[in-house]
């Protein structure tokens, strides 16, 4: 049995063997806690190679950005692009108000593809995990009247 | 019992505000931070309907502006933004075309004779070129050609989730649940998201379509021309090759004949996991070649069925253990107990000398004299790439790793890049190499796809790679992760709350990653002594969590995350650096490997 921790906490430490060329190591919480002497490189933020996020360093939009889905590639790709360049170089009080007409546009195409972005009303919003929120090819029609009973 | 944890994700605080609006990605999830790049590449797909007002908060708040741009990347992407604009200009003049173009549908060609961007094979590689081509040439025109009959697809829940699903249906439907409760379909995208082929020249923004069923069998890169197996020839601006692999047979199982072969799966498409699936539930003892990540899931997939139907699982292979060319000694010996607890009658160091037809079933004779009595066989021995078409393109072949050889930008040739499983090429970080796994072909599809619209980047952002090996053993890798490379692997005792399943039953639904799951302190091993002299880990060491890195001199060029997660982004930052380190403990801390 190992004995309790604190009987020896003098001794903690960390134990390592050897299997052939395979170190291994069971280390302990407490000589985890203590800080870490290895060095990170500083990154750079300017990085051309490094992936970006939504918002690229020059304050562009970023249509390639995983979090962006198929948003920016389906169907309704231009009328979107379209409706948030907009609404992100909008200088209005209201940031987006003069772009109402794309939003409208972004929003008649999406209608035309119910099972690409399903026309979701405020109350299944709130429901958690009951949403199926895309249709298979088979079954578009079936899964929608399975929605709230998943 | 669905098993949550097959799928692991996380998402950033930004992420959580539009948790519920379904605008999230098809291929991939978020990681922490500044939504950056994903880690693992499930996630469930869908734009939400009220797209207006949730994308103006998803903006607002989720906006990250790293501080000014260098001169490089200002210019760059001025001149994205000018392509954009000016192709913005080019799409509303070749409206108001069209109302004058006398080209009717009825007239249109099946197949067009040209498309500026041409993508071969119809998997993840070439769907994730797809969207980034879409996402950065707006109006942009792609045309997949698939042999496959299927739409794209991803591959890892056929010997994953699908196996684990509740519904009977779950064959026909493809679809599974995922880590958050949310069900998907396998399918990236449904059939709408898909423009006709023959509309594909004439459709006011552009769009991707896929023409199915077909082979491209001749490519003439002098000419930027490809012909299929039908004839149809199709001419092309840029091309992608993601033509990615077959599954290799062993050639004892090749040279033995049809009755033995009409017994076997090579296990890759949907066809394949239909027909297993059926089979699974017909016979009475499947044994599966092949001790890596796929034959391995399949094995506990279906050992998983063993119990409850009295199903005889059986898996052999040459190793000593259950991944024995990825994790090291120790944990492979580790991992294949665990595999034998999932009902797998596991039978390592065996090497199959001859397969024959015995009465009904087959028998299995293996070099050391052993033999299996079984009905089927899953041959799961390793992937062939694709590579017919280096021939009629006068392509180079690389004779170290197969596949294509392209360079680190994923260019074989002007205008001929390729992605995916097909693909060998130079990693500046890691060197020349071919992976096989999802996240790669999502990362290597996208970045063609960026060189294809003018990017000229290099592979960079190292993608990654996941396994399951039932409801207590998962973990992430990236890197080279190599078992003849040497390996330190700092380990902590897992208690019951460190495993994938319980982690996601105790917070519910919630993400694993914002789990307020307090962090028990594992138990410590201690040897009231330290002895100098390193001693053999006693029997039943319990590998429960930890991280594992593998080394090329000083320098860590692979890990492994072993049941701990959402820590992907240090283990990428670590193999980026590539720094020599002299205490790996001292890296090791950097994980919290005692803490969920």
């Amino acid at each position: 049995m190992t004995p309790p921790v604190s009987a020896f906490s003098e001794l903690l430490l960390v134990v390592s063997y050897m299997v052939g060329k395979d170190r291994i190591i069971f280390a302990t919480k407490e000589d985890h806690e203590t800080p870490s002497s290895a060095e990170l490189v500083a990154d750079d933020p300017d990085d051309p190679y490094e992936e970006q996020g939504l918002i690229l360093p020059n304050g562009d939009i970023n249509w390639n950005c995983p979090c962006l889905g198929g948003m920016a590639s389906g169907p309704c790709g231009e009328q979107f692009k379209s409706a948030f360049s907009c609404f992100h170089y909008s200088t209005e009080e209201i940031k987006g108000s003069d772009c109402v007409d794309q939003f409208r546009a972004m929003q008649e195409c999406m209608q035309k593809y119910p099972d690409l972005y399903p026309q979701e009303d405020e109350n299944e919003e709130k429901e958690k995990s009951s949403k199926d929120l895309e249709a298979t090819p088979m079954e578009a029609s079936a899964a929608k009247e399975e929605k709230g009973s998943s | 019992q669905i098993n949550p944890k097959l799928v692991s994700t996380h998402l950033s605080p930004t992420q959580k505000i539009q948790k519920d609006k379904a605008f999230q990605p098809d291929l991939e999830i978020l990681q922490c931070h500044h939504l950056r790049c994903p880690s693992r590449s499930l996630t469930s797909s869908g734009v939400p309907g009220k797209a207006g007002s949730n994308l103006l908060l998803y903006l607002i708040v989720g906006g990250t502006v790293t501080g000014t741009g260098a001169y490089y990347v200002y210019r760059t992407l001025k001149e994205n933004k000018e392509r954009f604009t000016s192709r913005v200009t080019t799409i509303t003049t070749r409206s108001q075309e069209k109302e004058l173009s006398p080209s009717a549908p009825g007239a249109r060609p099946e197949v067009p004779s040209h498309v500026p961007f041409l993508l071969i094979g119809g998997g993840t590689a070439a769907f994730a070129a797809a969207r980034s081509i879409r996402a950065r040439d707006p109006g942009a025109r792609v045309l997949i050609v698939s042999e496959d009959p299927a739409l794209p697809y991803m591959r890892p829940p056929l010997s994953k989730e699908l196996w684990f699903s509740d519904d009977p249906n779950v064959t026909e439907t493809l679809r599974f649940k995922q880590w958050n409760g949310k069900e998907r379909s396998i399918y990236f995208q449904p059939p709408s998201f898909y423009v006709p082929v023959r509309d594909l020249p004439f459709v006011e923004n552009g769009g991707v379509a896929v023409l199915c069923g077909k082979k491209v069998v001749h490519m003439d890169v002098r000419g930027n021309i490809v012909k299929l197996s039908d004839g149809t020839q199709i001419s092309y601006d840029k091309c992608l090759i993601a033509t990615g692999g077959s599954p290799r047979n062993l050639p004892a199982i090749e040279r033995a004949g049809k009755d033995v072969q009409q017994r076997l799966t090579l296990f890759r498409k949907i066809e394949d996991f239909k027909s297993l699936e059926k089979i699974s539930r017909e016979v009475k003892s499947i044994t599966i070649i092949g001790g890596g990540f796929l034959g391995s899931e399949l094995a506990c997939a279906l050992g998983r069925r063993a119990r409850t139907r009295g199903l005889e699982v059986i898996q052999l292979f040459p190793e000593n253990g259950n991944m024995g060319k990825v994790l090291p000694e120790y944990l492979s010996n580790w991992t294949t107990e665990k595999v034998r607890r999932e009902g797998v009658n596991v039978m390592p160091n065996a090497v199959v000398k001859s397969v024959s037809v015995c009465g009904n079933r087959l028998m299995i004779k293996l070099k050391d004299g052993r033999k299996v009595e079984t009905d089927h066989i899953v041959a799961a021995v390793g992937l062939e790439p694709n590579v017919e078409l280096a021939k009629s393109a006068g392509l180079e072949v690389d004779s170290d790793f197969g596949g294509f050889r392209v360079n680190a930008e994923l260019q074989a040739r002007s205008n001929i890049w390729v992605a995916g499983d097909a693909a060998c090429f130079y990693d500046i970080k890691l060197g020349r190499r071919r992976v096989e796994h999802h996240d790669h072909a999502v990362v290597s599809g996208r970045l063609a796809g960026e060189n294809m619209t003018g990017a000229a980047k290099p592979y960079w952002h190292q993608s990654m790679f996941w396994s399951d090996l039932g409801p207590n053993v998962g973990y992430e890798a990236i890197g080279l992760v190599d078992s003849s490379l040497p390996t330190v692997g700092v380990f902590a005792k897992a208690t019951a709350k460190d495993t994938p399943k319980s982690a996601t039953e105790q917070s519910g639904t919630g993400i694993r990653s914002e789990s307020e799951t307090e962090a028990e302190a594992s138990e410590v091993h201690i040897s009231p002594s330290f002895s100098p002299m390193p001693q053999v880990p006693k029997q039943g060491e319990d590998y429960g969590k930890g991280v594992i890195f593998y080394l090329r001199d000083k320098v860590v060029v692979g890990i492994v995350l072993w049941n701990i997660f959402n820590r992907m982004p240090i283990a990428r930052k670590i193999i980026k650096d590539g720094e020599e380190h002299d205490d790996l403990n001292e890296v090791a801390k950097l994980f919290n490997i005692h803490e969920e």
